[in-house]
């Protein structure tokens, strides 16, 4: 051995020359890695709100299957006819409006400040699309989603995706068996903007009955379940003064 | 085995039954009981493992003649999280969708008791070759315990494995659940994880009963 290594000098110069190294090493990885991470975060965005307004590869059942990254482009500047932010209860066009971090705005929002609240509308087969995005809180992390609805204020799709919730458990809420479940609740009780809860214990495992503003819970997945809900009232609660603009009874 | 020497064939395969990281010396167990809901999820985690540990191994054995006594469980650390930082990176840019299925065990894995205590008990005091060979096993060995338990629960607690319904649709009632049968809800919660985990240990000891530890 060359050095003594239990010397206080050698201890810290050791450690000063890890950290260096170590960390370069990781800022080097990071800044040359991180336009490709763009691009593929930004197809996913894109393929993600295709989803929730039921633009997908789809197989029969069960599956999760997006547009491939190599169209996605092309059909969401074709199915999304136009972005934008909220304004008090008018809307503006804002270009980009998908790529905006609805995770701050909402926070913004929530406080009361001025936020950028991003709203998109979708065109397919001759049929209106409002895709809300959604933010919200799962049993250990964030989660996420979208929500396209239309002018009835009735769930046309859903897409939902977490950071961190249990495989198996928490995780499940990006399956079809749960995501399918949505389409076809209103999130309208009576006049009031309700949301959709996800409930335990419902009577209703395949979701007949779509007018009972419920989903039926995954088992052992309680707090995601209750973070799915607690996200689609908060969110919806912010598009309400857009979404009484433009709803029909 | 010729490609290996009877020492060398030693350190991969002991972790595999009689010295095994989770059943002997119970390290890991908080992974192991927090992903073996499914199987898939179980592969994923023992291949991810797999990787970190047996890199992991090398690294710390090589730098192991220049470390610091004083401050080597934070320079593992440090190699540690450097490498599962580095591979998630990598994934992330060139197989998104794969680095999505595994950002949830990247913060298992820098806190897996298991990597800390090869890189603590053998790293530090063998050649390069050998700590490989040594995570190499060890990963094997907690692989199998994770697919064991993964099978198991969710063959049970689902009625499915890799996501296929091996017993029939609990929802149409086919197959299996044409004659009554339930899924066991119990099984996809991680208490289940801790008593078939118990069952292992009983089957491994009650066959090996040098295992069994005096009271």
């Amino acid at each position: 051995m060359a050095f003594n290594t239990e010397k206080n000098s050698y201890t810290v110069i050791f450690a000063a020359i890890m950290v260096v190294v170590v960390g370069s090493l990781l800022a080097f990885v990071a800044s040359g890695l991180k336009p490709k991470i763009h691009e593929n975060q930004r197809f996913e965005k894109q393929q993600n709100i295709l989803y929730a307004m039921g633009v997908n590869d789809n197989e029969g059942e069960g599956d999760v299957t997006f547009v491939p990254t190599t169209s996605v482009e092309e059909d969401f500047s074709k199915y999304i006819v136009k972005q934008m932010v909220l304004d008090g209860s008018t809307a503006v066009e804002k270009e980009n409006a998908y790529l905006i971090d609805v995770s701050k705005e909402i926070a913004k929002a929530k406080n009361g400040e001025k936020a950028e609240l991003p709203l998109l509308i979708g065109e397919k087969e001759g049929k209106t699309f409002y895709i809300i995005p959604l933010y919200g809180r799962g049993l250990w992390d964030a989660i996420w989603g979208y929500i396209s609805l239309d002018d009835h204020m009735v769930v046309q799709g859903v897409y939902f995706d977490h950071k961190g919730e249990t495989p198996g458990l928490g995780a499940n809420i990006k399956q079809r068996f749960f995501m399918d479940d949505f389409t076809g609740e209103s999130v309208m009780s009576g006049n009031s903007f309700e949301g959709i809860t996800v409930a335990k214990g419902n009577g209703d495992p395949l979701n007949t009955d779509k007018e009972d503003n419920q989903v039926d819970a995954l088992a052992g997945a309680t707090i995601t379940g209750n973070g799915v809900t607690a996200m689609i009232k908060d969110c919806i609660k912010l598009y309400k003064p857009y979404l009484q603009t433009i709803r029909t009874k | 085995m010729a490609l290996l020497s009877k020492k060398d064939s030693k350190l991969v395969l002991d972790p595999l039954a009689d010295n095994n990281p989770i059943t002997i010396q119970v390290l890991g167990i908080c992974s192991a009981l927090a992903i073996t809901a499914e199987l898939k999820a179980s592969v994923v985690m023992a291949l991810s493992v797999l990787f970190v540990l047996s890199m992991g191994n090398v690294a710390i054995s090589l730098l192991r003649n220049i470390i610091p006594s004083k401050i080597r469980i934070i320079v593992q650390l440090v190699v540690v999280a450097a490498l599962v930082i580095i591979v998630d990176q990598v994934l992330k840019a060139f197989a998104y969708e794969l680095s999505k299925t595994l950002s949830v065990f990247v913060g298992l894995i820098i806190t897996n008791c298991i990597i800390m205590g090869r890189f603590e008990a053998f790293a530090l005091g063998n050649g390069p070759k050998k700590a490989f060979l040594d995570g190499i096993g060890n990963a094997l060995g907690y692989g199998i315990i994770l697919v064991i338990v993964g099978f198991f629960r969710e063959l049970l607690g689902s009625g499915t494995l890799f996501g296929f319904k091996v017993l029939g649709d609990p929802v149409t009632k086919t197959g299996l659940y044409a004659i009554g049968y339930e899924n066991n809800g119990f099984m996809i919660i991680p208490p289940a994880a801790l008593i078939v985990l118990g069952v292992i240990i009983w089957v491994q000891r009650s066959k090996n009963r040098a295992l069994i530890e005096e009271a």
